[in-house]
């Protein structure tokens, strides 16, 4: 039995990605509601903005661990499954890697332990920093990957040269046209993906009427916070939307499906593309709908699949349904927000227990959405890892065979099937046992450091409980 | 860009040569203190082992992204190259440090299986660290090239000699966290990471020795470099140093009075070593294929980036000495509550 090393590599790459996004899609999103905690108690010096912080302080290590682990990989899978897309890039894209290293990892991973150990330890204006230097960290991250990751599929400011990419003009590399859109999309994705946990674990305090001053503190704040982003997050996909159909037309032709250029596009709602016959079984199609979103204008042109000889087709299935789960969530969102405006104006926010429910059922959804939307732009991408410059084939290490592939993506495999659940059960108990412990951790009683340094942790586990 | 005509190699080369320096220093301390967190006799010990890296670990992790991209940025035709040549070495290190990695968050957190992740935790640091020593022996080896891609297979890089670099670097690494828990830990604990010093000492010595004398059996140019006249005359002092760094570094081990001896002296030891390394094989960076020069990335790449190293780096520097500084002192358990 043969394995094919392609195609293994590309499993094993999603699989690693796959895991890792979860993490910053929290976790970006956490920095900045930890930072904001922090500001509001140092600023109104309330208290129940400290137990919020010291709790999700809790929760965000072991989730930033998780991400931090799983981040060393991605790096290493370049170089160890895909040298030859890493030998022809090279020039172009590593000082992003490089950047994204030196103004994010580092200050993400030295601030950190002061704002895990080192509430006693430092001021409280540095320990505030120290969150806020966390949050930019994670944000800088996001915005040098994502820069990598649009140049892959936008590419621009480059000469090719005996089939390597070598750079021109950085502003070019590093701003190229899908960036600015991608980068924006994906950071209030992670924001709402956040808010959305956040307001599922108040409304779950609320409805066992356990920490009601800390669970109605998160449910306003973060309602108000997503009245803002979930209307922002579709505005800004219909733009990342626009611009993906003006320079990757057969990424938007296999999401919506089109296999036929045509003037006046529907818009399918539900179908079975088939890519043997070229058409699409079961279609749910509602006229003119399609060009209207995607021009603008009724009658527009949208331009099909059959444009394209079939081996530079994106799969038209994944994209099709995994842009119908993202934009289906998106909506979700929108009608959880507009209902609560409803409910907040009846001065039931905190007491209709079906709403919290709802808000309780909510809390995955970011994080659904966040891997179907990063499906639809990675396999949308395909078959190129350069768009239109370089194939997928073409990029994979030439040593690799099949049965090396199989044995690393059995061992990444094994070994995140026992590390995320593991760590999501942490977090799960972390969430049952609340923001207790308010007067466990005292703030500084000198205002110097204590004589003999370095206390531990955070905070203690269940055992340490009073 | 207009590139101005300079000569980046050199500087990429020191910068590289300092990220990775800084790496095997800084994360090999902490992965020594999780190999010797395996021998670790009660909880009380265990936990104070663990706080006296648990803030810091993860800044120097950092470095060893810093490492691997630093590679595929300044010189990626070595990155492209090395990695696929040692495909399993890195991916038990990768693995091995994501389990070691999260143990510190999940042994509080979990505790119903809290000697699960303590074996994580200590197992994870030594695995994690013999697969660097085999990535290390298999470069000293060299890799089978054709044009710009590895050829060889993936099982290539396990030698003896690679076998023996991973032994060498768990002893190396231990000697290297004894030291740092001589230095944040007291009375019966800091007996302990003496002794346990000891141990590593030895272990370390003929790491060197065995080492440095297959070195030179491996290639001639390597032989000539270091016995040729009047290379031998220069060369010199770097035997001679490190022998006296090891009589130091014996004598702190044992002096109950020297706090920071024993890690002083096993930075030394393994900056003696690399520089040793170093001279063995320049200016090769893909060994006996490529120079330095053959594989750097262009020019203006190399420009580019160095506009932001030399600015971060120095303050990526400050504020990491700070957090060191802000944890500075020794270990107490009697503070936390876990």
């Amino acid at each position: 039995m043969t394995f094919d090393p392609l195609l293994l590599s590309r499993l094993q790459f999603a699989w690693v990605i796959a895991f890792h996004i979860l993490l910053p899609a929290f976790t970006i999103g956490l920095a900045s509601y930890i930072t904001l905690l922090e500001a509001l108690n140092f600023t109104t010096g309330r208290e129940v903005y400290l137990r919020l912080s010291t709790f999700w302080t809790r929760i965000f290590a072991i989730s930033f661990g998780m991400g931090v682990v799983s981040g060393i990989v991605m790096p290493f899978q370049f170089g160890t499954n895909w040298s030859r897309f890493s030998d022809a890039t090279a020039n172009v894209l590593s000082p992003l890697l490089a950047y994204e290293g030196l103004t994010a990892f580092f200050l993400e991973s030295a601030f950190l332990g002061v704002l895990l150990f080192g509430r006693r330890l430092v001021p409280r204006w540095a320990h505030l920093f120290a969150a806020l230097m966390v949050a930019a960290g994670t944000l800088f991250s996001s915005f040098w990957i994502l820069s990598a990751n649009s140049w892959m599929q936008t590419p621009a400011g480059y000469e090719t040269i005996d089939g390597r990419f070598f750079p021109q003009d950085w502003l070019k590399i590093i701003f190229n046209p899908s960036f600015p859109y991608r980068f924006a999309h994906t950071i209030v994705a992670f924001y709402i993906t956040t808010g959305f946990v956040v307001l599922g674990v108040a409304a779950w305090y609320l409805r066992r009427g356990r920490f009601v001053e800390e669970g109605r503190r998160m449910v306003s704040m973060t309602l108000w916070l997503l009245t803002v982003l979930v209307p922002l997050q579709i505005f800004l996909g219909d733009a990342h939307g626009l611009n993906s159909f003006k320079y990757q037309p057969a990424k938007i032709a296999a999401v919506e499906a089109r296999w036929d250029t045509v003037n006046g596009a529907p818009l399918t709602l539900f179908a079975i593309p088939d890519p043997k016959t070229e058409s699409n079984r079961y279609a749910l199609d509602i006229p003119y709908l399609g060009s209207l979103i995607l021009t603008h204008d009724a009658h527009g042109n949208v331009r099909g699949l059959k444009e394209w000889p079939p081996e530079e087709r994106p799969p038209v299935a994944i994209n099709f349904f995994a842009f119908r789960i993202m934009v289906g969530i998106g909506l979700l969102m929108l009608a959880l927000v507009v209902v609560s405006w409803w409910v907040r104006a009846g001065r039931r926010l905190y007491e209709s227990v079906w709403f919290l429910r709802c808000c309780e059922l909510a809390t995955p959804l970011g994080f659904i959405a966040v891997i179907a939307g990063w499906t639809v732009t990675e396999v949308g991408r395909q078959p190129w890892t350069v768009y239109g410059l370089m194939r997928t084939a073409d990029s994979v290490t030439p040593s690799l065979t099949g049965r090396d592939v199989l044995i690393s993506l059995i061992g990444y495999g094994i070994v995140y099937l026992i590390i995320f659940p593991v760590g999501v059960a942490l977090m799960a108990r972390l969430v049952r046992i609340g923001p207790f412990g308010a007067g466990l951790e005292p703030e500084p009683v000198e205002s110097g450091r204590p004589e003999l340094p370095v206390r531990a942790l955070p905070s203690s586990g269940p055992e340490g409980l009073p | 860009m207009n590139v101005p005509m300079i000569d980046f190699v050199p500087i990429w080369t020191a910068i590289l040569g300092l990220g990775v320096l800084l790496y095997v220093v800084l994360d090999g301390f902490d992965l020594g203190v999780g190999i010797l967190y395996g021998f670790t006799v009660n909880r009380v010990w265990r936990n104070l082992v663990m706080n006296s890296i648990a803030p810091i670990w993860d800044g120097n992790e950092t470095w060893l992204v810093l490492g691997g991209v630093g590679l595929f940025a300044a010189f990626p035709l070595a990155f492209a190259i090395i990695m696929p040549a040692v495909y399993f070495p890195l991916l038990a290190m990768l693995l091995a440090l994501a389990f070691r990695g999260v143990a510190f968050e999940f042994r509080y957190r979990d505790s119903p299986h809290r000697t699960f992740w303590d074996y994580a935790f200590s197992i994870g640091s030594a695995l994690a660290t013999f697969a660097q020593g085999i990535v290390l022996g298999a470069f000293i080896q060299g890799f089978e090239v054709s044009g710009r891609n590895f050829a060889g297979g993936s099982l290539d890089c396990f030698t003896p000699f690679s076998i023996w670099t991973g032994i060498s670097l768990i002893f190396g690494y231990a000697l290297l966290g004894a030291g740092w828990l001589v230095l944040k830990t007291q009375g019966e604990l800091q007996e302990w990471a003496r002794r346990l010093g000891r141990w590593c000492f030895g272990g370390v010595i003929v790491a060197i020795i065995s080492v440095s004398v297959l070195t030179p059996l491996l290639d001639l140019d390597i032989a000539a470099r270091w016995f040729s006249w009047p290379n031998i005359l220069y060369l010199s002092p770097v035997p001679i140093v490190t022998l006296l760094v090891a009589i130091w570094e014996w004598r702190s081990l044992n002096n109950r009075g020297s706090e920071a001896g024993p890690f002083v002296g096993a930075i030394c030891l393994f900056l003696l070593c690399y520089i040793g390394l170093a001279i063995s094989l320049w200016p090769l960076i893909v060994p006996y294929k490529f120079t330095l020069w053959e594989a750097a990335s262009s020019p203006n790449t190399q420009a580019f980036m160095l506009i932001g190293a030399l600015f971060l780096i120095p303050i990526i520097l400050m504020y990491t000495g700070w957090s060191y500084w802000v944890f500075r002192g020794k270990v107490r358990a009697d503070i936390g509550y876990h």
